[in-house]
């Protein structure tokens, strides 16, 4: 027995020799967590994408990250304690990239005081919000997706011929509620004004598939709801979850001789995975909001802060400034490309089409004639808008 | 002769991890990996300081409490396999409880106390269910367990998108998260809980008594080893089955009530970590000796701490840490395979 613990203790010693080092002594080092693949081409590469560039473009940093931080793949732990495990590997700042740490990154900015921490899509920093905490150290990150969400609900509108839009959902929350009703105004809003048809004949539907991705045997699976959309007439989906399928299945349905279309979401490069029916992407670019704000931190003056810019229309196509762009897919017709150009120089010159009147999906007047939604009404949107088909609030 | 025998036995258990870990080396080397610094990565990665030695013993705590409950199954020639839906209605059972207690005034440690109990209640009841199955409905626990296992979880995920969900959100991610002063109080500055430590050890200290000391427990041992014979001999071999489950989903239960009191203070769709299936392993690996639990049940725990620092630094999938914990239990018993023959031949 004591021989057997000698033994251990050897193995033990000869594994803390062999290890290796920590992140380099000097660098500043970014620490990523990421709820899916770091190669979903969605949500979680635009991140990775995005933090890489940092390190290419900001002198003596580095990256340590950790993907698949959710409860399905990284069993028995929580993010808190998979962002100490970046700590333990020299990290001088985390990013959480998800809604769904948002209490983990909160409990880690409690813990650690002295870390810089930005949880990706969260309203804890916003002090005209629901949620506001106040740490000094747990700022707030997310693009201005209900503009480009916009663009995106026009492109499908543009080009659907059966006036049939469907929207492949991920949970339900204020979140994902006020990008799906942005983009039903987008379409709406092209339907009638770029199309001259009637509003009552535009369907748009919502079908939620309970997680940001696919949870096998948890959530809906993404792929056999993309399906159902394109068996039933409806001829576009506009994706709104992390991860592609709702792209793959367009693609194998126009394979089989359906004509289909997705809009893809969150990534600059998704389109790539199948060109011939992606009518372009709603691109989270993370690149100027993590230098900017990585840039600070290393230079010791970062406060935390609330971002949550809005399309940079001056510098629509530079990734170096601008948050967050539709950019169009080689499937998307002249005609509808053009309608886009004509929305964004409307949105750029001021149009805004979260303007009343606009009722809640059960009646209610939520923003009245005349009136134009504040940021609170838009963050905080209580159910989907009058005229959509699909869940509000779950049942 | 015994001292001998246990000898070899070591030593075949010896040989059986060396194998694994030649099995795994060898899948590191097929992809380019460097195994030695991964096997490092692994320990360095459970052991290398304190905050990481504390999360693999907070790890332990529910992989014991199910291993434990495993050990009484096993004694009784049973294959508990539902115990992950024992611990996913612990969780449940808990969660319920303590939600009753949201703004009710009552102090926490009674409002915990009872969620506790009701989560080994929960188990308790859904580990008698698969024994009733077998004793009156002739439905093998193997299969009924798969049944109940699957059961679980779908009532795990109607309570998350239904009636426990977060109020105007559906999200599969988790039930509205109770009031932090409902969670087991943690030593200050770590992720972990004295108590659920204290409740993991009670619970092996209990099998080990019952199993090595009482006369249920030899019942039980007799039941497991011939069922027939004990019966004609007059233990009534079908209470001491019931008595079996109902105990290791007590057990069961109480780990899924640490995991939402401890853990998560909340419900999640896998609630159960997947320790339900772990102990299974934990408990073949150490053939069903009580005493081998806790050791064995730390080394597991550290495998799964270890493995995150796996993708962090060299970009290898944490599931490495399954297949050497699997490749374990499946050399050791190859290893035991081999002995018998050996011995039926010699």
């Amino acid at each position: 027995m004591r021989k057997l613990t000698l033994l251990l203790v050897l193995v033990l010693l000869a594994a803390l020799a062999l290890s290796p080092a920590a992140a380099q002594d000097d660098a500043f080092v970014i620490g990523l967590l990421m709820v899916g693949p770091y190669n979903d081409n969605g949500w979680s590469q635009a991140h990775y994408d995005a933090v890489v560039y940092v390190t290419e473009n900001l002198e003596n940093t580095q990256m340590i990250y950790l993907d698949r931080v959710n409860p399905a793949d990284r069993q028995g732990t929580t993010p808190d304690q998979l962002a100490e495990e970046l700590l333990d590997q020299g990290a001088d700042m985390i990013i959480f990239n998800s809604d769904d740490m948002k209490d983990g990154a909160t409990t880690f900015a409690t813990n650690h005081p002295e870390i810089p921490v930005i949880h990706a899509s969260g309203d804890q920093r916003w002090e005209e919000g629901e949620n506001f905490v106040d740490l000094p150290n747990l700022g707030n990150a997310f693009p201005g997706m209900e503009w480009t969400k916009l663009v995106a609900g026009c492109a499908a509108a543009m080009t659907t011929e059966t006036g049939k839009i469907g929207y492949l959902g991920p949970l339900i929350n204020d979140e994902t509620r006020r990008l799906t009703a942005s983009a039903f105004l987008g379409a709406q809003y092209c339907w009638t004004e770029k199309r001259g048809m009637e509003a009552a004949d535009l369907e748009f539907r919502v079908d939620w598939i309970g997680f940001w991705f696919n949870i096998p045997g948890v959530t809906a699976d993404p792929t056999l709801v993309s399906d159902n959309f394109y068996n039933n007439g409806y001829d576009v989906v506009i994706s709104g979850i992390d991860t592609t399928e709702g792209l793959v299945q367009a693609n194998a349905a126009a394979e089989a001789g359906a004509t289909v279309f997705n809009v893809a979401y969150d990534y600059d490069l998704a389109c790539e995975i199948a060109p011939d029916v992606c009518l372009g992407s709603a691109v989270f670019n993370w690149r100027p909001m993590y230098l900017a704000e990585i840039t600070e931190m290393q230079a010791g003056t970062w406060t935390p802060k609330f971002l949550w810019p809005q399309p940079d229309y001056a510098n629509y196509d530079d990734v170096t400034m601008n948050s967050t762009y539709f950019i169009p897919g080689t499937a998307l017709s002249e005609e509808a490309a053009a309608a886009l150009e004509e929305l964004k120089s409307e949105l750029a010159g001021g149009l805004d089409l979260w303007a009343g009147p606009i009722n809640l999906q059960d009646g209610t007047p939520y923003i009245a004639d005349g009136e134009t939604a504040t940021l609170e009404q838009l963050w905080y949107l209580p159910q989907l808008l009058e005229g959509m088909d699909g869940q509000s609030v779950p049942e | 002769m015994l001292k001998n025998a246990r000898v070899v036995g070591l030593g075949a258990r010896l040989i059986g991890i060396g194998l694994a870990l030649a099995f795994v080396a060898l899948i590191l080397l097929a992809t380019g990996a460097p195994p030695f610094q991964a096997i490092s990565l692994l320990i360095t990665g459970a052991f290398g300081s304190t905050r990481k030695i504390v999360d693999v013993i907070a790890t332990a705590v529910p992989l014991l409490l199910a291993t434990s409950g495993l050990l009484i199954t096993f004694a009784a020639g049973l294959w508990n396999i539902g115990i992950e839906g024992q611990i996913t209605l612990g969780a449940i059972f808990t969660v319920g409880a303590l939600r009753l207690f949201v703004d009710s005034g009552a102090p926490p440690g009674v409002a915990i106390l009872v969620g506790m109990v009701a989560g080994m209640i929960g188990g308790g009841l859904w580990a008698a269910l698969a024994g009733l199955l077998k004793i009156y409905g002739g439905v093998n626990e193997i299969f009924s367990g798969l049944g109940l296992n699957f059961v679980a979880t779908s009532a795990t995920i109607w309570l998350i998108f239904g009636p426990w969900r977060r109020p105007g959100v559906g999200s599969m991610s988790g039930t509205e998260p109770l009031p932090p002063e409902f969670a087991l109080p943690q030593l200050p500055d770590m992720r972990i809980s004295a108590w659920a430590v204290v409740l993991s050890l009670l619970g092996v200290a209990l099998v080990y008594i019952l199993l090595r000391g009482t006369y249920i427990g030899l019942k039980l041992k007799a039941t497991g080893r011939n069922a027939r014979a004990s019966f004609v001999l007059g233990i009534p071999t079908s209470r001491y089955t019931l008595v079996a489950f109902v105990l290791c989903g007590l057990l069961a239960g109480l780990a899924g009530a640490v995991q939402v009191t401890a853990v998560y203070n909340r419900l999640i769709p896998s609630i159960s970590s997947g320790y339900g299936f772990l102990g299974l392993l934990v408990a073949m690996l150490i053939n069903y000796q009580v005493i081998w639990a806790i050791p064995v049940a730390l080394f597991y725990a550290a495998l799964i701490v270890g493995s995150i620092q796996l993708p962090i630094q060299l970009r290898l999938d944490s599931s490495l840490a399954g297949v050497l914990q699997g490749a374990l239990v499946l050399f050791v018993l190859i290893i035991d395979g081999v002995r018998q023959r050996l011995r039926e031949r010699g």
